[in-house]
């Protein structure tokens, strides 16, 4: 159930193993390798232009200033000019905050809804395009919705009128500095869950139906079964998606920049990656977003690090 | 016979477990078409009505007076019709660039193994951890101003064509559905003389329409739903995709008709999607789990 099966990689291993005697058909090997590589040329010439090389690139780039055409090393003037930017500290607290309340909300609740779905007899097709619906809308799209009608701070406004109806206070929204950062989860919840809830649901369908019954047998009630069946089975695949969403969340960048026109009231929504745009494409200033880039990979890397050894550790 | 799940189905057929699990049953449908299409239906109707009567407290469940005038603004003012022709040529570009050189790299790792395969593929697996934030600054200066030489692709669609052929995820999903295919078959083929791209074209691909089917849907969403890197690269009003073109739009322009414009945005691939829902969802769990 691994994401990467290693044995696939494993499998191209030993083609070149035996060293080859005539000389025939060692020009038959070279031919059939360059054969191999013309067909990879495309691809391999495509990831050198723009994955390998501009990630060599953003780091030289980070140590560099261009001015009028003329490029400089500076050594460290980007990392320290980015750091003494007033938003830097309030984009990276927005940014973890954002994760952390995205990895409350949006990761039990697909975890939840799946367990849900996967024990329904009827309509499951149904609720299955529903759940994946949003994720095909066009972000811009949902967002828009999300802005002007679901946000609206009058009572005009979807929620509002929700709360009302039931109610409950009624909030400004985006317009509250407050709200600003849990109201960005719950568009990016709903625009996004479809997907988890559909890998879930296939791990779901791999538990063997004997575990159940046996920890019946047992005694265990649902929620026993929950925590002593369903997620041990599962957890390789919840450590992945919590991973995979807490990088797609750090990059937290349309939302802000939709829903609150980038910085939000009093700063309330800037992002890490608002602020690699923003220096970049607005203050002319590539090389100071090239490095906040650099540090945003870093503290990725450094808690990816973190989180596979702490997940591969109970093995 | 159905397999078992957490709760036993014998236990769910009769008496009170019956009731509770039509009970839960209605809640969950209610509540998930409320939760999941209830903002599109309001999207949709919001969209038909005034500006007076968006503005209305309470809002009114279905326009009074439907504006129809207000899509129709939409598609004239904003040009949707040019911006929907551009998406569309580089989703259709998109997927025809990472059908040849995703299929033939894949091909190549998975068959011919030329020296050193291992080590490209792991190089090309590696992008998979590189957050794309990271990456847009440079891979902007390399597309302005290329190495070498010194082209700029700015407003050329092949600023969003070869950066999606560096698709890891793509050539590790063929790569692993080649694999599937017996060795025997390929040999044999050799053996009559045929050459690696006849081999491709007449015994790979015909065995792996389903996998092409799903990576050619993933790439025209992808390009539906892509904004900053469009953003970026197609600067000029004339070669905007919709999402990009709605957004330049927005500030000036009134929420209904922004709302109805989305609306018309999104339509295109909610209908891909109801007619591949099957190949999605197959391929978006094939891909990640099973090893």
């Amino acid at each position: 159930m691994a994401i990467i099966a290693p044995d696939s990689l494993n499998k191209i291993k030993g083609t070149n193993a035996a060293p080859e005697k005539t000389r025939g058909k060692r020009s038959r090997r070279l031919q059939d390798n360059l054969t191999g590589y013309a067909f990879l040329a495309g691809a391999v010439f495509c990831f050198a232009l723009f994955s390998w090389f501009p990630m060599i690139r953003g780091i030289v780039m980070s140590f560099q200033r261009t001015r009028r055409g003329v490029t400089t090393w500076v050594g460290w003037d980007n990392y320290i000019r980015i750091v003494h930017d007033p938003s830097f500290w309030t984009a990276w607290k927005n940014t973890f905050y954002f994760t952390v309340l995205a990895l409350i909300v949006g990761y039990a609740v697909p975890f939840f809804v799946a367990i849900l779905l996967n024990e329904f007899r009827h309509a499951k097709g149904y609720l299955r395009v529903l759940v994946y619906l949003p994720v095909m809308l066009p972000p811009a799209s949902a967002l828009f919705l999300f802005k002007y009608y679901a946000y609206d701070p009058s009572e005009a406004g979807l929620f509002n009128a929700v709360l009302k109806f039931l109610h409950l206070p009624t909030s400004e929204w985006m317009q509250s500095p407050g709200m600003t950062i849990p109201a960005m989860v719950i568009a990016s919840t709903w625009m996004n869950m479809g997907g988890a809830v559909l890998i879930y649901l296939a791990a779901l369908q791999n538990i063997p139906g004997e575990l159940y019954e046996a920890a019946e047998l047992d005694g265990a009630g649902i929620w026993r079964r929950i925590t002593n069946v369903t997620i041990p089975q599962t957890r390789l695949i919840l450590a992945l998606l919590a991973m995979l969403q807490i990088v797609a969340t750090m990059q937290l960048f349309i939302e802000p920049l939709i829903l609150a026109n980038g910085a939000g009231t009093q700063d309330s929504a800037t992002s890490v990656a608002y602020l690699i745009y923003q220096h970049g494409f607005f203050q002319n200033d590539l090389n100071g977003a090239a490095a906040l880039g650099v540090i945003m990979l870093i503290v990725l890397a450094a808690f990816s690090a973190v989180y596979v050894r702490l997940t591969t550790k109970k093995d | 016979m159905e397999t078992r799940t957490l709760i036993s189905h014998a236990q769910l057929r009769r008496g009170r477990g019956r009731v509770i699990y039509w009970a839960v049953l209605t809640v969950v449908v209610l509540g998930f078409t409320l939760v999941f299409l209830g903002p599109l239906y309001w999207m949709v109707t919001g969209a038909f009505k005034s500006g007076l009567e968006i503005a209305q407290t309470p809002p009114t469940l279905w326009p009074k007076d439907p504006q129809t005038q207000n899509y129709v603004d939409a598609w004239n003012n904003l040009a949707l019709a040019k911006l929907m022709f551009n998406t569309f040529y580089y989703a259709a570009g998109a997927v025809f660039f990472q059908l040849v050189f995703d299929t033939a790299a894949a091909y190549a790792l998975s068959k011919l193994r030329p020296m050193f395969g291992n080590l490209i593929l792991g190089l090309m697996l590696a992008t998979l951890m590189i957050p794309a934030m990271v990456l847009i600054v440079p891979q902007y200066v390399t597309a302005i101003d290329l190495p070498f030489v010194h082209v700029s692709l700015l407003d050329s669609p092949w600023a969003i064509w070869l950066p999606l052929v560096a698709n890891a995820f793509n050539i590790f999903l063929l790569k692993r559905f080649f694999d599937s295919i017996p060795e025997d078959l390929i040999s044999a083929a050799m053996v009559d003389g045929a050459s690696p791209l006849r081999i491709l074209w007449s015994i790979i691909l015909p065995m792996s329409r389903p996998i092409l089917g799903v990576v050619s849907i993933f790439a025209v969403t992808y390009v539906w739903k892509d904004f900053l890197w469009p953003k970026l690269v197609m600067p000029s009003p004339e070669t905007r995709t919709l999402s990009v073109g709605i957004y330049a739009f927005a500030g000036g322009t009134p929420q209904n008709i922004v709302v109805a414009a989305s609306v018309i945005a999104a339509i295109p691939t909610v209908v891909i999607f109801l007619i591949f829902q099957r190949n999605i969802m197959s391929g978006l769990t094939t891909g990640s789990l099973k090893g």
